[in-house]
């Protein structure tokens, strides 16, 4: 049986594959669980300015030596804001690993592969490890790598949208044009999604949504654990090509003799 | 009775806040009781290395001082 190799990021190697937001859970003691519960080795966070005064903190509900921390620049909107969040972003986590967001569109969401390529040349040159998250075009994912991207995370769909994999072909396309991780970001809304993108070859699944917002989230980040699973080890055992007509599974000779056809 | 200590007068987050003369930035992160958490600092539109938490604050400094919260 094929065995699964751990997934590198920079310095970082993953077991699971499965990436984990950390936002919109109904409580930090849900998402603690949740986290968990999906087995994830790495979660995103995003930085804000700090409460001041003091107060619960996210951080009070993440164990760092369990987790990785990945930093977003989410809610930026050009490659200097984003270039600036990452900066900071590294000093808070002492982690040189980012998840570049640029995004070109308000009510979308959909990222802005001209400043994302920015912003990853800039954040590269400062030696941070750049997850950039961009549209499901080829040609953009190939010259995020190009850049310097250490991973291309193509969203399957707009963030929080839950609709799943839009375009599965142009992720395959992905996939089979760069040599870097590519990891699907955005869009999850149930299991079967996270299946799919595994079972299209890609290395891992960002999400967040679709488990926080879940009527159960705890429940649903153990359905995303077995998701991946199953569509990862789908993936490795290699699927059967799609046919156009049946081909039978019992054998067709030594069957006894048909009564009334002929 | 006039008070000797004279402050300064500092942004923070965006809001003017007055500290007494003297006051590093590792102090304003004590008294904001913010330095139990992970924080980041911009002064002045520079990031600041943790090594730089003990500069003494000046009038007019602009600081930003950010967290993580939850995202995805």
């Amino acid at each position: 049986m094929i065995a699964d190799e751990p997934l590198v990021v920079g310095r970082h190697s993953f077991r699971s594959r499965l990436f984990l937001g950390t936002g919109k859970y109904p409580t930090f003691e849900i998402m603690r669980e949740a986290l968990e519960v999906s087995g994830t080795e790495c979660v995103t966070v995003a930085l804000r300015r700090v409460a001041l005064g003091g107060g619960q903190s996210l951080l009070d509900f993440i164990d760092r030596k369990r987790y990785v921390l990945l930093p977003n620049t989410a809610g930026c909107y050009t490659a200097q804001d984003a270039i600036r969040t990452a900066l900071l972003a590294r000093e808070a986590a002492m982690s040189d690993l980012l998840k570049l967001e640029v995004l070109g569109d308000r009510l979308t969401l959909l990222p802005d592969p001209v400043e994302t390529l920015t912003a990853t040349r800039a954040l590269v040159k400062e030696g941070l490890t750049v997850l950039a998250y961009t549209s499901d075009d080829p040609v953009v994912a190939m010259r995020l790598q190009d850049a310097g991207a250490a991973v291309v995370m193509p969203l399957g769909s707009p963030i929080g949208s839950g609709q799943g994999i839009n375009n599965p072909r142009n992720i395959l396309l992905i996939k089979n044009s760069l040599s870097v991780p590519v990891i699907v970001d955005a869009g999850v809304g149930t299991a079967s999604d996270v299946s799919i993108a595994f079972e299209l070859g890609v290395d891992g699944v960002l999400l967040n949504t679709g488990v926080a917002l879940a009527r159960d989230p705890i429940l649903m980040a153990k359905a995303m654990r077995l998701a991946a699973e199953s569509g990862r080890a789908a993936f490795l055992a290699g699927r059967i090509p799609v046919r156009e007509y049946a081909s039978p599974s019992s054998p067709e000779a030594g069957k006894i003799e048909a009564a009334g056809n002929r | 009775m006039m008070s000797t200590e004279t402050t300064i007068e500092i942004e923070v987050n965006g809001d003017v806040k007055r500290v007494p003369d003297g006051t590093t930035l590792a102090d304003l992160l004590k008294d904001l009781r913010v330095e139990q958490q992970p924080v980041a600092v911009e002064l002045n539109r520079t990031v600041l290395k943790s090594s730089g938490f003990e500069r003494l604050l000046r009038a007019g400094d602009r600081l930003e001082i950010v967290t993580f919260v939850g995202g995805g």
